[in-house]
């Protein structure tokens, strides 16, 4: 604890520079997801090509993927913008089976009659299938939320700083106190940026969460004349 | 792109596949590393897992290991455990059996929890005792789902020992490592290409296998019906 | 007026929904399309707002073949009600309402007020305006759905089995309903049903069918009970059910109306 009461700047430091390398990972791995899983779900054919790719690329561990896309894409090594890309494209390829699953869930009878109603392809994404989907793709967000989180930590192996800066310092510099508050630390900011993510779906979709208001058991008396 | 052919070019030279340090070496080392890890992590998560599924009870242990093992960094697990259990092999190994146990108990107690109860109570009207129904009717219509904890269980496992290079001499990570250590970017970018060749085909063989098994339940899987899009609206009175 | 010319169609898989239907619907009556499943009474019906196109032949509204509409207009000036009301489980009861005004481009505001009319014109209790469908029961959802459709005052409405997920009860309330609703507002309205006892209630004009679209008979709900076409027509109306067959006592110094089980079905008005 004598190692924390000298060192909490630096922890806040960098729990800054972690929260800027995953939030940007985990947006640009839901811009990616969402467009695609919709393409997936409509069209099954090209739909299962895309997902069996998202799979392999996903069954590729983490620290090879970060050293394998700088070369791919012939971005620097060692920099912020390649963390976030692979990051991102790696969350991408978790989300975007939730975010298939989420689109094909939609009853179709809603679907069928959004469309009879008139609305147009716009309309049938934007204000139809988009926010029904909301509670899947938020499970889905939940998920790719804390596990980008934790992978975040190994941008210290290739020298860019976030919270895993603390274990590779620690265990070089033999302080166990400085491993176990990354850890904490990194569970903290997991735990905080999940529980955004179940407040944000909340106020997504106020219509999920209403069923416990007493339901009426009569019709109202209609104008029925017998 | 011309670094891939570096790489290559370092994979194809005789050196790196001779010695204490030679390709063939690290890669039976990782795999070794992979099975009894998984091995040991099974052995501990299918009893509990069947205990779970079958009783129903302790449901959400489960789910809050899942949640928590998900939560953990695993570079943090790996370099605490080094730190309290010293260099060497055995700190990696008990990280990765920590990491590996939630997804094979999830699989497990999904599977089991997922069979159909009408089909249970068949068997047990039928005069099964609960032991044979664990085995002759749960694990069977379970087992795909099982082998699908397996197989994240493995692939985590697979990342997680490459990460472990890193606190121990071990594995197809030592060559990423050791290229980061001496900006050696052929030897590094090899590694990880190693490494992700290994992991998809690994992958792909346990899927296929997860489809053989699934097959073997259910014969007929029925084929995707065509869903409701836009003009081409199906569906007669 | 809604004309089918030599309408055709079938489905992939060779099965034929619809064949050589030709029919005049006319303008500001209800005319219910009642059949079994396969009689093609649906399709139909969703070849009217281009839910789907007829594999050969056309389907005209006032004269202008529908393909000359843009699809989406077309279906906003359409009402079109569906079984268990079809409502966006996402928005509430007036945003259901509001649903085609506001793709229209009226103000919110405005469509809001719409909707509290039309709750009204419906039935419901305004108290109901800010909950979700899935708070409401069966019949309410409904009622809506109703609503709904005629948000955007077409001239026509398209009913698709719109009743036929309600319990007997309910069902008889709504039917009631609509014919009020109807008598007021003199809509192009074509019904589709299985059920003949709804057809009979709700139709100006019945057209039964047997399948494939073929007519099996067409005539206001009074002629087809009195001179059944055939022994299909006769089989489906149950022309030979006892409360079919209704016989006239006095007794009281009253006309009492019985059925051929001797069962009193009412009293004749003098």
């Amino acid at each position: 604890m004598t190692w924390l009461s000298t060192s909490w700047p630096r922890v806040l430091e960098l729990t800054w520079s972690h929260l800027l390398l995953s939030l940007p990972a985990i947006l640009l791995g839901i811009m990616v997801a969402v467009p695609l899983g919709r393409i997936a779900s409509r069209w099954p054919r090209p739909g299962g090509i895309v997902l069996g790719a998202a799979s392999l690329l996903y069954a590729i561990p983490a620290l090879p993927l970060l050293i394998i896309i700088p070369f791919l894409f012939g971005f620097p090594q060692r920099s912020p913008t390649t963390l976030v890309v692979a990051l991102g494209v790696y969350a991408a390829a978790v989300l975007v089976r939730t975010s298939a699953d989420a689109f094909t869930s939609i009853d179709s009878k809603v679907r069928e009659s959004a469309i009879a109603t008139g609305h147009s392809a716009g309309a049938m994404f934007w204000r139809v299938d988009l926010p029904l989907a909301v509670p899947v793709l938020v499970s889905g967000i939940r998920v790719v939320t804390v596990s980008t989180v934790g992978l975040v930590t190994i941008s210290a192996l290739i020298g860019v700083p976030s919270l895993g800066t603390l274990f590779t310092d620690g265990f070089q510099r033999g302080i166990t106190a400085e491993v176990i508050t990354g850890i904490l630390a990194v569970i903290v900011v997991a735990c905080v940026l999940d529980a955004i993510c179940v407040v944000i779906g909340r106020k997504l979709t106020p219509w999920s969460h209403t069923r416990s208001q007493p339901k009426r058991t009569h019709e109202p008396a209609g104008e029925a004349k017998a | 792109m011309s670094m891939f052919l570096e790489a290559f070019t370092w994979l194809a030279d005789s050196a790196a596949w001779m010695g204490a340090t030679s390709i063939g070496h690290r890669l039976g080392q990782h795999l070794i590393i992979t099975m009894i890890v998984v091995g040991i992590a099974a052995a501990i998560a299918l009893p509990v897992g069947i205990a779970i599924g079958h009783t129903g009870r302790g449901r959400g242990f489960v789910i809050a290991a899942a949640g928590a093992a998900r939560a953990v960094p695993t570079l943090g697990l790996l370099t605490i455990l080094a730190l309290a259990m010293g260099i060497g092999i055995t700190a990696p190994i008990v990280a990765l059996i920590v990491l590996a146990v939630p997804p094979l108990l999830a699989g497990t107690y999904a599977g089991i929890e997922n069979v159909e109860r009408t089909t249970i109570d068949a068997a047990r009207a039928a005069g099964m005792n609960e032991f044979q129904i664990i085995v002759h009717v749960e694990l069977p219509l379970a087992a795909h789902v099982i082998l699908g904890g397996f197989r994240s269980a493995t692939l985590q496992v697979i990342a997680t020992a490459t990460l472990a290079a890193y606190v121990s001499d071990s594995g197809l990570g030592r060559y990423i490592f050791a290229g980061l250590k001496s900006r050696d970017y052929p030897q590094m970018l090899a590694g990880a290409l190693l490494v992700a060749a290994l992991a998809i085909l690994i992958d792909l063989g346990l899927s296929v296998l997860q489809r053989m098994v699934r097959r073997s339940v259910e014969p007929r899987m029925p084929r995707p019906r065509s869903r409701v899009a836009g003009p081409s609206l199906k569906g007669a009175s | 007026m809604i004309e089918f010319r030599a309408v055709s169609k079938s489905f992939s898989g060779g099965a034929v929904a619809v064949e050589e239907f030709s029919y005049v619907l006319p303008s500001h009556r209800t005319v219910a399309l009642v059949g079994s499943s396969g009689s093609g009474k649906t399709t139909l019906l969703r070849m009217v707002n281009r839910m789907l196109e007829p594999g050969s032949g056309t389907v005209l509204i006032d004269g202008r073949d529908v393909r000359e509409f843009n699809k989406v207009a077309l279906r906003r000036s359409i009402g079109y009600v569906m079984q268990d009301g079809g409502l966006l489980p996402h928005r509430t009861v007036a945003e259901n309402i509001s649903t085609v005004p506001v793709l229209n481009r009226v103000s919110r505001k405005e469509a809001r007020v719409t909707a509290l009319e039309l709750l009204e014109q419906v039935g419901l209790d305004l108290t109901l305006a800010d909950r979700y469908p899935a708070q409401l029961s069966g019949g309410q959802r409904q009622r809506v759905g109703v609503a709904r459709a005629l948000a955007a005052d077409p001239n026509i409405l398209l009913m698709d089995e719109p009743f036929g997920a309600v319990d007997p009860i309910v069902r008889r309330e709504l039917q009631n309903q609509l014919l009020a609703l109807q008598s007021r507002l003199g809509k192009t309205m074509v019904f589709v049903t299985h059920d003949i006892d709804e057809a009979l209630l709700l139709g100006d004009e019945v057209i039964v069918l047997r399948s494939g679209g073929r007519i099996a008979q067409v005539g206001p709900p009074a002629e087809i009970l009195a001179a059944p076409a055939d022994a299909f027509v006769r089989d489906f109306i149950g022309a030979d059910r006892p409360e079919r067959v209704l016989r006239i006592v006095e007794t009281q110094g009253r006309k009492v109306v019985l059925d051929q089980a001797g069962r009193p079905a009412g009293v004749l008005a003098s």
